[in-house]
Formats: C-alpha cells, sequence, structure tokens
C-alpha cells in the first residue's frame, strides 16, 4: 500500500529550482538573451505615465548593502517598487552591522522575513555565495569584493545592443583599474558569453593576465566599438600599494580624452566618475557617451532579473503590461 | 623528545597484510605485541592469552607522524586541545605529532614548553612533540633561549605562521642552532609579496578577483633558506610546499648536498586552485592552493623523496571563524582524520603514488626529519602500527570528527580507506 502521506519536506521546491544570480558564470546565452528581451519589454512599460506593474504584488525583495552605493542601491529598490514588490534597504551603517554583528546572523535575522529575493553588496568575494547558502531566498549579487557585480554586466550589455543593434562580434576595450575591478571580470564574462571581444587597456601593475587580451598602450582602443572606462581610485597610488607613481601619470598615459578616441566610438562607464582623471569632462557630455543610458537600462536590467527570479514559464509582459 | 604516556598491549593482530616498506615487509602474517612492543611475526602464532584482532583483509603498517600540527593549546581551546587533537590523530591513524608553537602565548619560553608538556602527559591520546619558536614572540627579531628550549625537550624551531623576514636573523638563528641539533622548520613567505592575499596569483584568483599570493611569495624564501643552510651547515626543514619553483630551489640544494629536508600537504597533493571557485572557505590555505603543473611537481618530488614528508598542517578553525565569505575567511584547514582516506583515494586508487611510498612519506619520512624512532614492523619495536581497511568507503561528516573543529576541505566526500585501529607507543588508542 502506498504511503500518501504528504510531509512538510515534499511542498518545499527543490533545492536546485531555487536560483541565484552570483556570477556571471551561472547564466547562460539563452539566459542573457531572455533577460535583455524582457527588460526590453519592461522597457515599454516604463514610457507609460503609470509606470507600476503589478507582477510582484505581496514579494519582499531585500536590499542588503554593506559598501556605499547610489546607483545599484536606488536602482534595485526603484526595480522592486515598479514591480508592485515590498522592499527595504538595509545599510551597514545605522544597523547592527555598526554592533558587529555577524554577516551570519545577518543573513539569518532577515531571512526570518522570509524574504523572495536578498540583493546583497558586500566588500568581500564570497559574501553572495555564503548568504546563499543560509537562506531560502533567491540571492542577487549586487558586488561582491572585487569578484562579481552580474546586474552591472548586464545592463552594460543592455545598453551596448541597444547602441548598436547587436552584441555578437562587438570589440570591447575595457580602460584602467581592471585588477580592483569587479565590473570589468564580470563583463568580460558576459561579452565572452555573447560572442564580443574584450581588451584591457591600462598600466601594467593594474591589468592582470589571464582573463583576456591586455595591451598597456591607450592607442590599443582604436579597434574598439566600445571604450568602457573604470574608476581610478585614489587609493591605489597610497604607500604600500604604489601600483601607479601619481593620478597624473595615469591620467596623461590612459585617460581617454577627444583625441584618442576616433568617430563612431561609444563610450561607456559604471559611475562614479572621476571626471578629469580616468576620463575627459569633454568625453563624458559628448554625444559618444552612454553613460546616462546606462542608468536608465540599469532600472529596466533590474526588473527584469527580479521578474525572471520570481515568475517560471515564459515571459508573457506584453500581457501584464496590458493588465497594468 | 616526545611526550605522553606509553603502553603495555598484549594483542595478537591475526591475518592482516603487513606492510612495512622500510623494513622491506611485505606478506600475510601474524603480529604478537607483547607489553607494548612488537614480540613476534610469523603464521598461526600462539595467542598467548592475549586479545586476538582478526585482521584478515586488512593491511596492517607502520602508524603515522605528522610533523605539523595546530593543537591550539595554549590559547585556543575551543577549537582544539592537546586530548581532542591527539584523539584526532590517533582516528587517523598516527602514533606521534608535532605540535607548533603559534599559540597565545607564544611557546618561546621553556617554562610555557615543560607546562606544555606535563599537560601532554596527562591528557595526550599519542605521544606530541613541541616545537618551540624560534624568536621571542614570533616577531622575528630576537631569538629565544634555543639552548634551554632544547633542554627541556623543543623537537626543533619554527616561527611558523610568522616567517622570519630578516635574512641576518634567520643566519644567526641557523648558526647559533648548531648547539641544539634539532631541525628549524620554515613557513616560507615573503610578506611584502602575500600582503592582501587570499588565493594563488593566477588566473582562477584573477578571474575571482581575489588578491594574489604568488609561487614567488615562497620560492623567494625557499631559495634564501636553502642557500642560507648551505652556508651555515645547517638543518632547514622546508614546511608546506606548494609551488613548483619551490621543488626547483629544494632540489638545487640536495644535489649540492645541502642539509634540506621537506613536507606536503595532502591538500595540496590533491587539489588545485580550481577548488577556490566554488569559494568555499574551507578551500581557503596558506600557501594557497596552485596550478595543476604546481601539484605535479610536489607530486614528483614526493615521489624521488625529495619531499620526505607529507605533513596535514593541521590547523582547527572555530565555525564563528570560517563560517563567513571566502575574503574573510582565515587561511587553514584540518586534516588529521582524513590524510590517509585522502591521499589513499584521490592518489594511490588514481594510480598517481604507490602505497608504499604514501606510506613511507607519512612515517618513515617525517621520523627521519625529526630524528625519531621510525615507527617499524619488526620484533623488538615498540609497537606504533595502524590497521587499515583499504576497502572500507565512508562518507566524511562534520559530527563525526575527534577533533574539535570542523574546517575540513573533505566534508561530504566520499573516501576510501579507514583506519579500523591504531597502536601508539605499545597502547591501542583507537578502534573503530
Amino acid at each position: 500500500m502506498t504511503d500518501l502521506r504528504v510531509v512538510g519536506g515534499d511542498l518545499l521546491p527543490p533545492a536546485d529550482e531555487r536560483r541565484h544570480l552570483l556570477s556571471v558564470a551561472d547564466l547562460t546565452r539563452d539566459d542573457v538573451d531572455r533577460l535583455l528581451a524582457t527588460a526590453r519589454s519592461f522597457a515599454h512599460s516604463q514610457e507609460r505615465d503609470n509606470k507600476k506593474l503589478p507582477t510582484l504584488r505581496g514579494r519582499l525583495i531585500l536590499n542588503v548593502f554593506y559598501e556605499s552605493s547610489t546607483r545599484t542601491s536606488s536602482s534595485f529598490e526603484l526595480a522592486a517598487k515598479r514591480l508592485s514588490a515590498d522592499t527595504m534597504t538595509l545599510k551597514a551603517v545605522g544597523s547592527s552591522v555598526d554592533k558587529g554583528e555577524s554577516l551570519k546572523d545577518t543573513a539569518l535575522t532577515l531571512s526570518a522575513y522570509d524574504p523572495d529575493v536578498i540583493v546583497l553588496r558586500h566588500p568581500e568575494a564570497g559574501a553572495g555565495e555564503f548568504v546563499a547558502r543560509l537562506t531560502e531566498a533567491n540571492v542577487v549579487n549586487a558586488g561582491d569584493g572585487k569578484h562579481q557585480h552580474p546586474t552591472q554586466a548586464l545592463l552594460d550589455l543592455y545598453t551596448m545592443h541597444q547602441a548598436f543593434g547587436r552584441l555578437d562580434g562587438l570589440q570591447v576595450a575595457i580602460v584602467g583599474d581592471v585588477a580592483h575591478s569587479r565590473v570589468a571580470r564580470s563583463l568580460v564574462q558576459a561579452l565572452r558569453l555573447v560572442g564580443a571581444d574584450a581588451i584591457l587597456v591600462g598600466p601594467p601593475t593594474l591589468v592582470p593576465a589571464g582573463i583576456a587580451e591586455v595591451s598597456h598602450d591607450i592607442a590599443a582602443i582604436a579597434g574598439a566599438d566600445v571604450v568602457y572606462v573604470l574608476r581610478m581610485q585614489r587609493e591605489r597610488m597610497l604607500e604600500g600599494a604604489n601600483f601607479v607613481p601619481s593620478l597624473r601619470e595615469y591620467t596623461a598615459r590612459w585617460g581617454v580624452t577627444p583625441g584618442r578616441l576616433r568617430d563612431g566610438q561609444r563610450v561607456m562607464h559604471p559611475g562614479p566618475m572621476n571626471r578629469g582623471v580616468e576620463i575627459d569632462a569633454r568625453v563624458a557630455d559628448s554625444e559618444a557617451a552612454l553613460i546616462v543610458d546606462q542608468v536608465r537600462a540599469g532600472l529596466i536590467v533590474r526588473m527584469a532579473v527580479l521578474y525572471d527570479l520570481l515568475t517560471t514559464g515564459p515571459v508573457a509582459v506584453e500581457a501584464t503590461v496590458e493588465v497594468a | 623528545m616526545l611526550a605522553g604516556r606509553t603502553g603495555t598491549a598484549n594483542v595478537v593482530i591475526r591475518g592482516a597484510r603487513v606492510l612495512d616498506p622500510g623494513g622491506g615487509v611485505d606478506a600475510t602474517l601474524d603480529v604478537r605485541i607483547d607489553n607494548g612492543v612488537i614480540a613476534q611475526l610469523g603464521d598461526n602464532l600462539d595467542t598467548n592469552e592475549h586479545r586476538v584482532i582478526d585482521a584478515a583483509g586488512l593491511t596492517l603498517v607502520p602508524a603515522f607522524i605528522d610533523p605539523h600540527v595546530h593543537l591550539r593549546t595554549p590559547g585556543r581551546e575551543d577549537e582544539e586541545t592537546i586530548a581532542t587533537g591527539t584523539a584526532a590523530a590517533a582516528a587517523g591513524g598516527y602514533c606521534a605529532i608535532l605540535a607548533v608553537p603559534n599559540t597565545e602565548p607564544v611557546v618561546d619560553d621553556a617554562d610555557v614548553l615543560r607546562g606544555l608538556r606535563a599537560r601532554a602527559d596527562e591528557e595526550a591520546r599519542i605521544p606530541v612533540g613541541f616545537l618551540a619558536a624560534l624568536t621571542k614572540g614570533q616577531d622575528g627579531s630576537e631569538l629565544t633561549e634555543m639552548g634551554a628550549l632544547a633542554d627541556a625537550g623543543a623537537a626543533g624551531f619554527t616561527d611558523d605562521g610568522r616567517p622570519v623576514a630578516s635574512a641576518g636573523v634567520m643566519r644567526r638563528a641557523l648558526q647559533y642552532n648548531a648547539i641544539t641539533g634539532r631541525p628549524i622548520a620554515v613557513h616560507c613567505e615573503e610578506a611584502s609579496l602575500t600582503r592582501g592575499a587570499h588565493a594563488h596569483a593566477g588566473s582562477v584568483a584573477a578571474e575571482l578577483g581575489l588578491g594574489g599570493w604568488p609561487s614567488l611569495g615562497e620560492s623567494l624564501m625557499v631559495a634564501r633558506d636553502v642557500d642560507l643552510a648551505a652556508e651555515t651547515g645547517q638543518h632547514v626543514h622546508l614546511m608546506h610546499l606548494s609551488a613548483r619553483e619551490s621543488v626547483d630551489h629544494l632540489r638545487r640544494g640536495l644535489a649540492a648536498g645541502v642539509r634540506a629536508t621537506a613536507e606536503a600537504t595532502p591538500h595540496h597533493l590533491c587539489l588545485t586552485d580550481e577548488a577556490i571557485r566554488t569559494l568555499d572557505p574551507n578551500m581557503k590555505m596558506n600557501p594557497p592552493l596552485r596550478t595543476e603543473d604546481d601539484r605535479t611537481a610536489l607530486l614528483d618530488a614526493v615521489r624521488d623523496g625529495s619531499i620526505a614528508a607529507i605533513a596535514t598542517d593541521h590547523a582547527p578553525h572555530s565555525p564563528e571563524e570560517k563560517d563567513v565569505p571566502f575574503e574573510s575567511a582565515p587561511f587553514g584547514v584540518t586534516g588529521l582524520e582524513t590524510a590517509f582516506a585522502a591521499l589513499y583515494t584521490y592518489l594511490v586508487e588514481a594510480g598517481v603514488l604507490s602505497l608504499e611510498t604514501v606510506l613511507a612519506r607519512m612515517s618513515a619520512g617525517p621520523a627521519a626529519i625529526y630524528g625519531l624512532d621510525r615507527p617499524s614492523i619488526a620484533v623488538g619495536a615498540p609497537a606504533n602500527l595502524t590497521l587499515i581497511d583499504t576497502a572500507a568507503a565512508w562518507r566524511v561528516k562534520a559530527d563525526r570528527f575527534r577533533s574539535r573543529s570542523q574546517n575540513s576541505w573533505l566534508l561530504g566526500k566520499r573516501l576510501h580507506g579507514r583506519v579500523k585501529l591504531t597502536i601508539a607507543a605499545g597502547r591501542v588508542v583507537f578502534e573503530l
């Protein structure tokens, strides 16, 4: 006689169906195409007067930020709100983290609210993997140490696709402090996934080997469709680090200036920019710059990521828009 | 030199494959132990009313010696004690271990050392030797009273965990150490090259965005210390080698007759930096896991004996310390209870190393480096024996460790080769 009792565990979805977005390595080409298509659908919804969709009503999305952030935290919060989810943003400053609470306890505490998604930014690589092991929620990595920032890579792909109409075969030069950049690491992987090419350009001490093609000469950006400029952080020049001798020398050799660009090239930057250091103000404000487009893409791509994690089956965004 | 109790077991182990590579023994035999000493080898031995252990199908080998264990005592008894660390070692088939002195306080004073040895006499499940610090407080500047420490029973000297940065201090230590004749064991790390490092400086760390610990951070110091050993004529023991370049320097020294010895860990022999892709804190070690090329060089050196010892570098950490993201986790993994099975499963069964080589590097090798008697299966030898079931499969589980800590790189793994019984210094110290 078959035992028909249903035990509690049977009602939970199998563990491997829970999806996190911790690294670009978690994504397939199909995933990227689907996410970008979803984002494009959401772009239409954002042109309406009523920008809110009911899709994730009743869902809880927690944004947990252990590092300062303007773009990423605000866009995740707004993305959740535009999808009608409940959302809270917790910053390390002013929370129990100030009182020495461990990431483990913070994660367990927040998990007690049964969040559907935890969006996590943390200064240490592996924080997303760590929290994912502790919680039932879907975890989205919003930047961990120098490791990964997968939603930034997705919004960058979206921006490039909007500008060029394709991703396959695009040439992207990533310029600056690659060594300390989770943005660069995620983007290189994402570009490879969609058939685009990356070249890393910058000082030998800040451009690691083994990730992609490398050049230490700024002239190497000439062949690129997109010049992707990374933020140059002042602390890299501090005693004990000495990655480059001075900002002045950095700017002179690797700063992206109008004279170093050719017609038709587009310029991107993940922000926040140091105008006059890694990027000339005239470049940042030029027609070639896609920097504001990146911010706009950030919202809809993060909407797409949340939507994708919390819904199953084919994307029916147009229908959703109709309902709204 | 070893502290701890000896025993007077009376046992007959019947019908095991007796395998002592150092003594040239490999036969199915009975072994009779009278009063803790091997009394007879042969077929169908009389039991003399001894306890009889039926060991048909099992393998009896010289028990293991681990030359590199963090017992965390004194100071971090929440992570390991002499009692739990030696119980873990007994369960791993060890008959003796050597503890390193980077404790709180550091073992840099003869009184601290005597106190530890007295505690070991009380609590230790198997004999323990203690290495003493090379410099006071392991701060790399003033030498400890090496003479007094040797008189108090120091098995050797090391600033493990806080490598001596100054070549001048290391040279003085080697020169002065002529009075003790004990090895100086070195953790080779050039700190200016490893600041902020979490993983081997290679393509995996570059991809993961982790600060890199370059091979040069080790090999530069190996070269320095091999050359200092050559110049002073003293014995340097290179701990936990991880890089091909280090092996090259070791070989160069050995070829020139330098008194250098070396050890490698099971994790460096079994894993590469590919293992850190999961960002599991239990894959974070110092020195870091390196590339397949480095692993191959270590295995070659273990095979030909240039690296004569396999050491676990058993490094217990509390869950609060290890249950954190990869970058904030401390370096180090446990190893005493899994070393043989890991080596057997990943290297012997895979045909990479012979069982005889593994046994020699886990027993005779470390004994020779530290001047201890080689555990042997011969009449008249004290019983230091490990009985192994090479066919047994088992799963590594956190709640089964005798160690106080669970930070094993093998959690959840299914291993082959299980220690069934350990006899240390004539005493049955472990039975499964």
